[in-house]
């Protein structure tokens, strides 16, 4: 995007109006520290280095992440001051008060003539570095008696900055961020293809922006999606079944795919080269196929089997294995079901640790065949956690009775136990699992006469 | 210096801008700093005796940030060195805590500064037991006759007493408690409890002598300071638009900004109304001041709100509701679905079912924006819909940044004002 075109939103005119005011003439002092703070891919980074380009200012752009050490920082800072001789009297791991030293140095050398400014860029990462080096440079010119200024520009706020007894606090700026009306559809269509005409690519970028600006407004992703999707988009005028200016039936064709993208290439659960050949493959087939990651696990017969009783060990609580799992339980006792502390769904709180006896109890009462517990059946409950389906709790060492927790969604489950060919029974444990962990336990009577019928099956 | 009587406008704009960006922006010290008279004069009696009589001396200057630390010993170093005996013989040692985080550093630091004979150029010689025995020796050598004194500052004195053993004081201290080398300790920092920090054999050979700025300017005084520091000099070269400037009528309205100054000369109010002026715009007025206190006292939390999608706004909501369900426990990210799925179901017209992953990326989003933190940042064995988070955020905030959030959904907004969720 060049910057040469004219943006029309009073917002940011009157941000950037602040900032030059604060920069003002180059021989003048300006305030040490300053900090612009905004969402990603407002254009932060990129309207300070324009300004600093078009006004040949002396600076040194950072990038925060690039600077493991601090050492780094400081070489690239008097590198682009002083030239790389500068940097290279550094010594080995430079410590900040050598690059306070050296700078006053090089500056009693060559004293600054401009106001230099040091950028840098992602500085929540500098939280993370030596503790002394954010205030220290929040006061750089103090401490090297120069005319410079720093320049922070983050995504986080400034109260997640502050130091614990305080620094010297810069100056705030807000960097506005695009509003959907004028800004983002004029910036997304100035990426048009140049074989149709613009106003069909803002039609275009108008029902993307309809689909996915409820759910994100990261400039980055919806440029990312829009080229993606322009082609499908643009299927119906190739193959000549409508006109450029026939935008519902556009709209029709391009929707559900659409819908689709957003369940697979904004979560990246397929990367852009597949979801392209996907819709290739799609021109000559015209089945929709789901995409999902998850559908793309196998596993062994029993090891499904293995996984609900898991599964079901981890959210029944153990209590109401007599009464599920056993074929004849006698009298049902109309006790309070839940206690108090349970109400709240087990489904909210998390999967619970079980031991391996109880998933084994319930993966016989569960499974239709007669099952011997030979190796086999427990080196496929290894073999689950090693797929990080299960996960082991407690300590390595615990080989007598160890314990572990399920860590699939019940989409899973259900998914699995849909391939699975004894499943109306199954299903019908796990909805009624899921009835009694949701807080509906008004009609108890009817639900135990259900439970004694699905056992008498 | 030009001499022209005559100067543009643009330039005497600049000129102005030139020396009140100087005076805001660099500090550069005042003649005599207000208000703190008392303090000044013993600081200047205590530097004077370490410089003139050969007395050890250990202070420590007290104050909040912003309350002229700083400028008040600069001030009194100003005033000494200016004094026939001191030039002489007074030698200076500037550490900070900041840039000195070790006693090995600072260690060299003071021998360079002091030009020992370990010192070839810019590079010390020598470990740093070799380095502390050397300098030890150098100071215990002489006495109050034959010795000349030294002056020590230590910004940010709380920081040095992190330090391993705490060394560098002890050491200080030891020499200016002992008769030797006439040593002055000056430490300067904002912590009211820095006492507690030091061990207990440092701070029995501290003199406990202890300067504190505390700002106590009556509402006239706070007033009269502001204006000399927006005034321009009587000399410069164009006495008409100075005139203009000094005598125009921006005090009206400190009386609400006082409110909002900690310290007394918060000097970036000034610098940003500074800022504003130009040729278009030669004279400072209150609204300028006014919108440089707004500007400085937004909330930027609920700013940074008003970016989010709606998606990540119903899970803010949600959020604010469980807090306020929940008396402000701890929730996961299960809870907050459901009850966002809960609002899907009954309440919403607007906002369509979302599958469950792209939920969560709007999670993850708000995750890294820092609105949400983990409770334990730690190692995570729970998974990551599970794990337990706080919300970062205040009910009254989350309420001003719906007001005004553009183009708002209506249910969204019944939903967060409903009591009952």
């Amino acid at each position: 995007m060049s910057h040469q075109k004219s943006f029309q939103y009073a917002d940011l005119l009157s941000v950037l109006e602040r900032v030059v005011d604060i920069m003002s003439a180059p021989d003048q002092y300006s305030y040490p520290s300053v900090f612009i703070y905004g969402h990603r891919a407002t254009g932060k980074s990129h309207v300070v280095l324009s300004i600093m380009k078009d006004l040949e200012l002396p600076h040194a752009s950072v990038d925060c992440v690039e600077c493991v050490s601090s050492g780094l920082l400081f070489h690239q800072v008097l590198s682009a001051f002083f030239g790389p001789d500068a940097a290279a009297l550094l010594p080995r791991c430079p410590s900040l008060s050598d690059f306070v030293r050296l700078y006053k140095q090089m500056s009693s050398n060559s004293p600054a003539t401009q106001t230099r400014y040091i950028i840098l860029d992602r500085a929540e990462r500098m939280r993370d570095m030596d503790f002394s080096l954010l205030p220290a440079l929040l006061r750089l010119q103090e401490l090297v008696n120069d005319n410079v200024t720093v320049i922070l520009l983050s995504e986080i706020v400034w109260e997640k900055f502050r130091p614990n007894t305080g620094c010297f606090e810069p100056l705030l700026f807000h960097f506005p961020d695009y509003s959907k009306g004028k800004s983002l559809v004029q910036i997304l269509s100035w990426d048009h293809h140049p074989s149709y005409t613009p106003e069909l690519y803002a039609s275009y970028i108008n029902i993307l922006l309809g689909v996915f600006f409820s759910v994100c407004r990261d400039l980055r992703e919806l440029r990312h999606l829009a080229v993606l999707n322009f082609s499908k988009f643009c299927e119906p005028l190739e193959k000549g079944e409508a006109k450029e200016s026939d935008i519902h039936k556009l709209w029709k064709n391009i929707e559900p795919h659409l819908q689709r993208a957003m369940q697979t290439v904004y979560l990246r659960e397929v990367s852009s080269v597949q979801w392209e050949q996907q819709q290739m493959d799609e021109k000559e087939a015209t089945t929709l196929r789901v995409l999902s990651a998850h559908a793309h696990i196998e596993l062994p017969y029993y090891s499904k089997f293995l996984l609900i009783a898991a599964y079901l060990a981890s959210f029944n609580p153990a209590r109401t294995d007599r009464r599920f799992f056993l074929k004849s339980h006698g009298k049902i006792r109309k006790t309070n079901f839940l206690k108090k502390h349970e109400k709240t769904s087990n489904h909210l709180l998390g999967p619970k640790p079980f031991p391996l006896d109880r998933l084994m109890a319930i993966f016989y009462s569960v499974v239709d065949s007669r099952v011997a517990p030979t190796a086999s059946i427990f080196s496929q409950i290894s073999s689950l956690v090693t797929l990080q389906l299960l996960s082991q709790v407690g300590h390595d060492d615990q080989l007598d009775s160890p314990k572990y927790k399920c860590s699939v969604s019940l989409d899973f489950i259900l998914a699995i136990s849909r391939c699975v060919c004894v499943c109306v029974r199954l299903l019908d444990l796990l909805a009624l699992s899921l009835v009694i962990q949701s807080q509906v336990v008004r009609q108890e009577r009817s639900l135990f006469t259900a439970v004694s019928n699905l056992h008498l099956l | 210096m030009s001499k022209r009587r005559s100067l543009t406008e643009a330039q005497c704009v600049s000129l102005a801008q030139k020396l009140l960006r100087e005076r805001l922006c660099h500090q550069k010290l005042p003649d005599r700093p207000l208000a703190l008279d008392s303090q000044y004069k013993h600081l200047l009696e205590l530097l004077r005796r370490t410089a003139v009589h050969g007395e050890s001396n250990s202070v420590l200057i007290v104050g909040p940030r912003g309350s002229g630390k700083t400028m008040l010993l600069g001030c009194v170093l100003r005033e000494l060195m200016s004094l026939k005996e001191a030039q002489k013989n007074v030698l200076l040692v500037e550490l900070n805590g900041l840039l000195q985080t070790d006693d090995k550093i600072a260690l060299k630091e003071i021998t360079r500064q002091l030009h020992l004979e370990n010192v070839v150029g810019d590079k010390v010689f020598g470990s740093f037991a070799e380095n502390l025995a050397f300098l030890l020796e150098a100071l215990k050598k002489g006495d109050k006759s034959s010795s000349r004194p030294v002056v020590f500052v230590l910004d940010e004195f709380d920081l040095f007493a992190h330090h391993k053993n705490q060394t560098l004081l002890y050491n200080l201290l030891d020499v200016s408690q002992s008769a030797q080398t006439p040593v002055a300790v000056l430490g300067l920092t904002c912590r009211l409890d820095v006492l507690e920090l030091l061990e207990k054999r440092v701070k029995s050979r501290f003199s406990h002598r202890q300067i504190h700025l505390f700002s106590s300017l009556s509402f006239a005084q706070y007033v009269d300071a502001v204006r000399s520091q927006l005034s321009l000099p009587p000399d410069f070269p164009d006495p008409k638009f100075s005139d203009a400037w000094n005598h125009s009528s921006y005090t009206q309205s400190l009386f609400p900004l006082s409110a909002f100054t900690a310290g007394i000369f918060k000097p970036i109010h000034l610098f940003l109304s500074v800022s504003r002026v130009s040729v278009s715009h030669s004279t400072l007025h209150e609204a300028d001041l006014l919108e440089a206190s707004r500007l400085i006292s937004a909330d930027s939390k609920a700013i940074i709100l008003h970016g989010l999608s709606i998606l990540e706004l119903c899970l803010i909501i949600a959020m604010k509701h469980l807090n306020d369900t929940y008396d402000g426990e701890p929730f996961n990210f299960q809870m907050v679905h459901n009850e966002f799925k809960k609002f899907i179901q009954r309440k919403s017209h607007s906002i369509h079912k979302f599958e469950k992953p792209v939920v969560m990326k709007a999670f993850e989003h708000l995750l890294q924006l820092e609105l949400v933190r983990p409770v334990d940042s730690g190692v995570c064995k729970v998974q990551r819909e599970y794990q337990l988070m706080r919300l970062m955020l205040e009910h009254g905030q989350v309420m001003e940044a719906l007001q005004r959030y553009p183009q708002c959904p209506t249910d969204v907004k019944q939903w967060a004002l409903s009591a009952f969720a």
